[in-house]
């Protein structure tokens, strides 16, 4: 009966947002470097969105940044991407300009 | 004016980077006339009748005459000739007060807006703390004094009392009953730098990971779990509990990781407080506030991908 009246439809303040704590963690993209021997480095980009095709995220990436990369296969983890060198910074840029990803949904990592 | 904004102006710039701030700030804090003369190169003094000095008091004369006046003449006759000798008096006053007036001033503003900084600087700041924190001691103890002068001029007079004059009161006895209320974060977040040598060729040695991982009151074993993650290494303790890690890393970068860490897993989201500790629940870690009482959940560290480094595996078949 209630429910027909507008007004008295119930509105609970205490109720989760949606954009809480709950929805994000499972969704960052998490941006890692490694070290390699000498100054070489390696960024490793895990846990990009699936809707998107690596490969020609990867494609774009190695072309922007000119350096190479591969995308590696991890059990747990899907699809991750390999760059040569340090490009975590260049990454979130192109991560939040090209695909509208939310800045805070990147995580980086690293020194 | 120009003076004084070039005054301020540079404070917010340095607030943003990591050290130097500090040294600068404190140096503001203490000693008045620094800056502008810098800036004007003009007379190199600490402190000063100087035409200057003049100029700037001017300007925060509609900010502090108040305390100004009451400070200065309180002791001979306390109250009224307040509003109406503001701007003739100062000259003469200054020599003394002016200097601890303005870093009251200077350290307030500081205050306020490095607010958020702080806490980042905190992580991990250098030697300067250690002399700084004699400073900020010595600090509330210099307006103390003066403070009481003040009051003895309005308590026994029966004008009305400022707005500032209470909120000074209230901050000297809030400092001298529980300094940790009263706002004091400086002296809070001392911790020591990192001390990071290089053993060999490739591998770096963090001596003191067991007295900064102390001061935060957690686990070396945590701190150290997170810095492996985060770099993307492994390494091991040695003999003098100092941490051995694989691979070239620099102070600074270091800090950089360490900071992240009392971000994450030592500040209290709530009260900005450090006193926190980690309880851990079935499984999940939650981050306990010591100071509020907050509690929060903190993810567990997780190391993540790791890409294969060095030399192939051969296929096997």
């Amino acid at each position: 009966m209630s429910t027909s009246i507008e007004n008295l439809k119930t509105f609970d303040p205490f109720a989760d947002t949606g954009d809480d704590d709950i929805s994000q963690p499972t969704n960052y993209i998490h941006i890692r470097i490694q070290q390699r021997n000498g100054r070489k480095t390696l960024t490793t980009v895990q846990g990009l969105p699936v809707e998107y095709d690596q490969k020609r995220i990867l494609r774009a990436l190695k072309k922007d940044f000119a350096c190479n990369g591969t995308i590696v296969k991890d059990d747990e983890l899907g699809e991750v991407i390999q760059l040569q060198g340090d490009q975590r910074v260049k990454v979130m840029e192109f991560l939040s300009t090209q695909l509208n990803i939310l800045k805070k949904n990147i995580k980086i990592h690293g020194f | 004016m120009a003076s004084v904004d070039e005054n301020l102006t540079p404070t917010a710039e340095e607030q943003l980077d990591f050290d130097p701030t500090m040294k600068k700030k404190k140096k503001k804090s203490k000693a008045v006339s620094f800056t502008p003369d810098e800036l004007d190169d003009a007379i190199p003094q600490e402190e000063t009748p100087d035409p200057e000095v003049d100029e700037l008091t001017d300007m925060f004369a509609g900010l502090k005459k108040k305390k100004k006046k009451s400070t200065s003449s309180a002791p001979l006759e306390p109250a009224d000739d307040e509003p109406a000798a503001d701007a003739g008096a100062e000259d003469n006053v200054e020599e003394f007060d002016f200097g601890s007036q303005k870093k009251k001033k200077k350290k307030k503003v500081a205050d306020v807006s490095a607010f958020e900084q702080q806490l980042e600087e905190a992580g991990v700041n250098e030697e300067e703390e250690v002399g700084e924190e004699d400073e900020t001691f010595e600090k509330p103890e210099a307006e103390e004094g003066e403070g009481e002068e003040e009051e003895a001029g309005w308590l026994n007079s029966d004008r009305e009392y400022t707005y500032e004059e209470l909120l000074h009161r209230f901050f000297k006895i809030l400092r001298t009953n529980n300094p940790e209320l009263a706002g004091e974060r400086g002296q809070r977040y001392k911790i020591p730098p990192p001390s990071v040598m290089r053993e060999g060729n490739k591998k770096t040695i963090f001596a003191n990971l067991k007295d900064i991982s102390d001061r935060m009151h957690r686990p070396y074993e945590h701190v150290m779990q997170f810095l492996f993650a985060e770099l993307g290494t492994s390494g091991s303790v040695d003999g003098n509990s100092r941490l051995v890690i694989k691979g070239r890393f620099q102070q600074k970068q270091l800090e950089n990781v360490l900071r992240r860490y009392i971000m994450e897993y030592v500040t209290c989201k709530t009260c900005k407080s450090i006193s926190t500790h980690l309880a851990k629940e079935n499984r999940l870690y939650f981050l306990v506030c010591e100071s509020c009482g907050s509690r929060r959940s903190v993810s567990g560290i997780k190391t993540g991908f790791q890409a294969h480094i060095g030399k192939r595996k051969k296929m096997v078949g």
